[in-house]
């Protein structure tokens, strides 16, 4: 098991260095420059001595070669440079956001995954019954909602007219906060979890070894709970780790609607702002996270599944 | 052959949407960014302005209705070009085979390893706001499962009889792969392209809800929603039509995408969700 998963581990590395390198590429033929954007205000006119000054400072008129040579080098010891805005290390304003961002996806995650699969292994239960078609149809409406809008329409309902919880902000931690984001970004995955529940419990149903536990005189609760529910899970759970991409683009769209202290809404006003840094180091972090996420389901379905062999 | 529900809601849905945006300009009231009126500020729906007004008095059913071309244009567009592109990588990695196949692979899982709308937000960091930078953004980072799907295909494909016989009368690989390959490969791609056009168009009203797409005033949904945040206190409704016809798009474009994939692909392994 540990061997595995540090080999998967240090299969990430080269994807991350692609990504690093791809990503800094991008940067590097922007047309318009970090220096230049912070001064044309509309107000000031643009100083090309100082142009050059923050270039320099930045080490932004070096080739391009020479610069990811040195990125990469920083990257290694995790200096991820300095932000151009706060001058402060990148890594610093990360380290803060990261645990705002972690309990947004985990409470996320939670509702969706506490509703979703029962929702979608009781609809599988009666293919075409009252539960099935009204679940299939919470769940492809879940799966077209814009979760921005989502997120709008809950904070007009309970915050702003019911007030039971705050409209936005991270409120030091208070669990009242949490909600209505977790609510907003949860949905999708609901949807998704209830789908691709219903699916694979469907297939695995009509698999022979059910038929088997069956006519071995199991009871059904045993048959669903042993046969039916573990291999269904497997499915799930790797649909649900390929599909964890889209749950972090939605993440940074409902962070920066509540105002939410995380990743994402660092993310957004630092593409706003042009402050490449930490938008760098944003996007690794997020992909850093994605590859991990995968890694842990795949040990997840070795566990649940022991035919799953690490090789 | 039998009722398909999915299909056949998708479908008005879908077709609602286009009739409106394409017939705008004679169902529209008023023009969506010129005529703003401070005097009708902030009218609730009813009367003389169904959907209500925003902020500067300016109807909202008839920029929702010039909302709609945007939105079809970015998710057509946007789709096209990913299809044109995991087509042409995935069928061509697959019938050569070689360094070019691995090449693709790695291009590939490396597209797979970063969420597409946190990519997508990347490239409008170095373009400027715009539809032809959305088209961009969103064209290029949604290929990856158009071409591992037509690489899979053209793999099982090339081993068929009817390649041979085409090689044998001395076509050449273009022509087998767009005669022969991609006849065979069309349904399950169509069926993709559908379901990301939803995506697409979920996709360019968070990024304009951003500030990262399109500006106001012209009528994005995305645009529209995020102006109307700062009024959701006095004046809801502003926020509800843009999102309602958001959703509505992209609800058709999901159930028409899964009408055509029970009809395309019956045994899809794409049923993923």
């Amino acid at each position: 098991m540990l061997p595995y998963v540090v080999r998967r581990l240090l299969q990430a590395v080269p994807i991350l260095l692609a990504v690093a390198g791809l990503v800094f590429v991008m940067f590097s033929v922007i047309p318009g420059d970090f220096a230049s954007t912070q001064m044309a205000d509309g107000r000031s006119v643009v100083d090309a001595e100082q142009v050059a000054r923050m270039n320099k400072q930045f080490g932004l008129d070096d080739p391009v070669h020479v610069r990811f040579a040195n990125y990469a080098m920083k990257l290694a010891t995790l200096d991820l440079g300095t932000s151009f805005r706060t001058r402060q290390p990148v890594i610093n304003s990360l380290l803060e956001r990261i645990w705002p961002s972690l309990q947004l996806a985990i409470a996320a995650m939670a509702f969706a995954i506490a509703l979703g699969i029962p929702l979608g292994f009781l609809a599988a239960l009666r293919p075409g019954g009252w539960l099935d078609m009204q679940s299939m149809f919470v769940a492809v409406s879940g799966l077209s909602l814009p979760q921005f809008w989502l997120g709008l329409m809950l904070m007009y309902a309970f915050a702003l007219v019911l007030g039971w919880f705050p409209s936005f902000g991270y409120g030091d931690g208070n669990p009242r906060y949490i909600v209505l984001p977790a609510v907003a970004l949860g949905v999708a995955p609901l949807a998704l979890l209830a789908r691709t529940t219903r699916a694979a419990v469907l297939e695995v149903m009509n698999a022979d070894f059910v038929r088997t536990a069956r006519a071995k005189g199991n009871s059904e609760v045993r048959v669903m709970r042993w046969h039916v529910a573990r291999n269904a899970m497997v499915i799930v759970l790797t649909t649900l780790g390929l599909q964890f991409g889209s749950i972090m683009g939605g993440a940074v769209v409902i962070e920066k609607l509540f105002a939410w202290p995380g990743i994402g809404s660092l993310l957004v006003d630092s593409v706003s702002l042009r402050d490449i840094p930490v938008v760098q180091a944003c996007i690794l972090l997020l992909v850093l996270f994605f590859l991990v996420v995968n890694i842990i389901v795949d040990v997840l379905c070795a566990l649940i599944d022991p035919r799953i062999k690490y090789t | 052959m039998k009722f398909r529900a999915n299909l056949w809601i998708g479908g008005v849905l879908f077709a609602a949407v286009v009739i409106g945006g394409t017939l705008a300009p004679w169902l529209a009231h008023t023009d969506p960014v010129m005529d703003a009126n401070l005097m009708n500020a902030e009218v609730p729906p009813g009367g003389e302005f169904w959907f209500g007004t925003d902020a500067q008095g300016r109807d909202i059913y008839s920029r929702v209705l010039y909302g709609a071309r945007i939105s079809l244009t970015v998710g057509i567009v946007s789709q096209l070009i990913n299809t044109v592109i995991g087509v042409a990588l995935g069928m061509s990695a697959g019938y050569f085979g070689g360094w070019w196949d691995d090449f693709v692979n790695g291009l590939t899982n490396l597209m797979l390893s970063i969420p597409s709308l946190v990519f997508a937000l990347a490239i409008m960091a170095i373009l400027q706001p715009g539809l032809t930078s959305l088209l961009i953004a969103l064209g290029l980072t949604n290929w990856s499962y158009t071409c591992r799907l037509s690489r899979a295909a053209t793999l099982s494909i090339k081993q068929q009889g009817y390649v041979e016989a085409a090689r044998s009368f001395g076509s050449s690989n273009l022509r087998i792969m767009l005669l022969q390959i991609l006849p065979n490969i069309a349904g399950p791609i169509i069926v993709i392209g559908t379901l990301g056009m939803g995506g697409a168009v979920l996709a360019e009203a968070a990024l304009s809800f951003l500030g990262l797409g399109i500006r106001p005033p012209f009528p994005s949904w995305g645009s529209m929603l995020s102006d109307a945040r700062d009024q959701i206190t006095t004046a809801p409704w502003i926020s509800v039509f843009p999102g309602l016809a958001i959703f509505m798009t992209v609800l058709g474009l999901n159930l028409l995408g899964d009408g055509l994939r029970d009809i395309l692909d019956p045994h899809s392994q794409l049923r993923k969700a």
